[in-house]
């Protein structure tokens, strides 16, 4: 039997009176590309900061490879976390720092091959040596994402999480982001975790879908089931229709036109 | 009712005190622990001390000038304009020195650091600190402190001298005093022991300054709000801190 790279169960997390995940159930596969939909504030970046052990869940138990996760703490934890590659929403770069030394903040070495190893991961994400010595200020939004993606992947950790990895770029940009992070969880055979609400991400990056709605896992299954799925959260969410089993707060009595 | 909100926010305060016990200590567990980052140290001590030169220098000259003429003011009522140096080398490096330095470096640097470390929080880089195992304590509180405490001292010696020749230049050049006896009555007058605790201060001073820019940055809440909140209650927590420390040092050293 293979052991899940990656399984959450009965995972809960309540902020103040919100409960924002009342017991998530989910398995990330070893080399598998996942994508968790779902609508916004509906505790998918929650899910990846309870896997980093950045938050520690109310109930529940997170396994990586077969290792419980929740209640790790100093040396254990960072041994843990060395596991992960993380792409934030915003790009997240340190903007003290030119780019190389973002690239290679957590690589060990001289200041030379540090610099050499952030050339090489610029390169692979489609940036020539010449924005090594830039500030992240001075990149355009597109250009940012593709340093943090390098930064995510320069010490080829087995799994990398990305957290809305499109959201404000435009269309052709975020096709590029797109192809980037499936051919380098192709390559570099990584098991990729993705949360996002955007459908073209979805369609690119991944193998298989999940969607968390009001706390919990309501379906998952490969992307090419996704499109014959009969469950109407999941055909209201994939249609991007303002109507149907999901309503926004505050919207539910509108009539429907 | 009223008892209930009053235990409410008693108990608030007490939380929020622990909370930044904890968040002071962990600070200092860390910084002696490895690994060290020296090149954050001495970007910190530039940017805290260096930086900070011109206020401290400029504040401590207008203000020992302004004391010189205040002191030379109230002694002329009673025949004791001679006590202009030695009153004005005491409130100086006793007083004025440390406390406007602090007042002036915690405007300067603690609010630049809550407002650094509140916009890393709501972009996620402190965040990114942690899963690129670097842990945030060692890498941004840890030099923040130790530099603020190195430095301060040095910032209120100059702050001091600077006083003290503020109140010289307005008394040879407007008030008639001999230099020469001027700053022989100033060396008499200028005791180790004021130097001393004018340096304890100095370090106190430093430690609250980068606890608090440190502490409500890193907990900033969402937005440009969230910051905006952080950076006002660091320099108005310092502030208070410092005023209250000061007085806390100046009646342990000279209250007997």
């Amino acid at each position: 039997m293979i052991v899940p790279r990656i399984r959450l169960a009965g995972v809960a997390k309540r902020f103040g009176p919100r409960q924002v995940l009342a017991g998530v159930d989910l398995d990330v596969m070893p080399g598998e590309s996942l994508v968790i939909i779902g609508g916004s504030g509906t505790g998918k970046s929650v899910t990846l900061k309870l896997i980093l052990g950045l938050i520690a869940p109310d109930a529940g138990s997170i396994l990586v490879d077969g290792q419980e996760v929740v209640g790790l703490k100093g040396a254990a934890l960072d041994a843990h976390r060395a596991r992960f590659g993380m792409l934030f929403q915003g790009g997240a770069l340190f903007d003290s720092l030119p780019v190389w030394r973002n690239v290679s903040f957590a690589l060990a070495g001289s200041a030379a091959s540090r610099r050499a190893a952030a050339i090489d991961n610029l390169a692979r994400v489609g940036l020539g040596p010449e924005v090594a010595d830039l500030k992240p200020a001075e990149l355009s939004g597109g250009m940012q994402k593709r340093v943090a993606l390098a930064r995510a992947i320069a010490a080829r950790p087995p799994i990398i999480f990305f957290d809305e990895p499109t959201t404000g770029l435009d269309p052709i940009t975020a096709a590029v982001i797109n192809d980037l992070i499936r051919e380098l969880a192709t390559d570099l055979k990584i098991t990729a975790l993705t949360i996002t609400h955007d459908m073209h991400s979805v369609r690119t990056v991944a193998d298989r879908v999940a969607m968390l709605h009001a706390g919990s896992i309501i379906w998952q299954g490969p992307l090419a089931s996704l499109d014959g799925c009969d469950n109407p959260h999941v055909r209201q969410f994939i249609t991007g229709s303002a109507h149907g089993p999901i309503q926004m707060p505050g919207l539910a009595n509108r009539p429907a036109r | 009712m009223a008892l209930v909100a009053i235990g409410a926010s008693v108990l608030a305060a007490f939380a929020a005190v622990g909370r930044l016990a904890r968040f002071a200590g962990t600070a200092l567990i860390r910084l002696v622990q490895p690994p060290w980052y020296p090149a954050q140290w001495l970007n910190q001590m530039l940017v805290i001390g260096w930086l900070s030169l011109p206020v401290v220098g400029l504040t401590a000259i207008f203000t020992g000038s302004a004391l010189a003429q205040q002191i030379f003011i109230g002694g002329s009522r009673f025949n004791a304009a001679s006590t202009v140096p030695a009153v004005t080398v005491i409130g100086v490096v006793r007083e004025l020195g440390p406390v406007l330095g602090g007042l002036m470096v915690a405007g300067r640097v603690a609010s630049a650091m809550a407002a650094e470390l509140g916009t890393m929080r709501v972009t996620e880089q402190i965040d990114a600190l942690v899963t690129l195992r670097t842990d945030p304590f060692r890498w941004l509180v840890a030099p923040r402190i130790l530099a603020a405490v190195l430095v301060m001292p040095f910032l209120v010696l100059v702050s001091n001298a600077l006083g003290v020749m503020g109140g010289w230049l307005l008394a040879t050049q407007r008030l008639g005093f001999n230099s020469a006896q001027y700053l022989a009555t100033t060396a008499r007058y200028l005791q180790v022991d004021d130097v001393a605790s004018s340096l304890v201060k100095a370090a106190v001073f430093g430690f609250f300054i980068a606890l608090m820019g440190c502490f409500h940055g890193y907990h900033s809440g969402g937005g440009a709000a969230g910051v905006g909140r952080a950076t006002t209650n660091a320099v108005v927590s310092s502030f208070i801190l410092i005023l209250l420390a000061n007085l806390v040092i100046t009646v342990i050293l000279f209250g007997s």
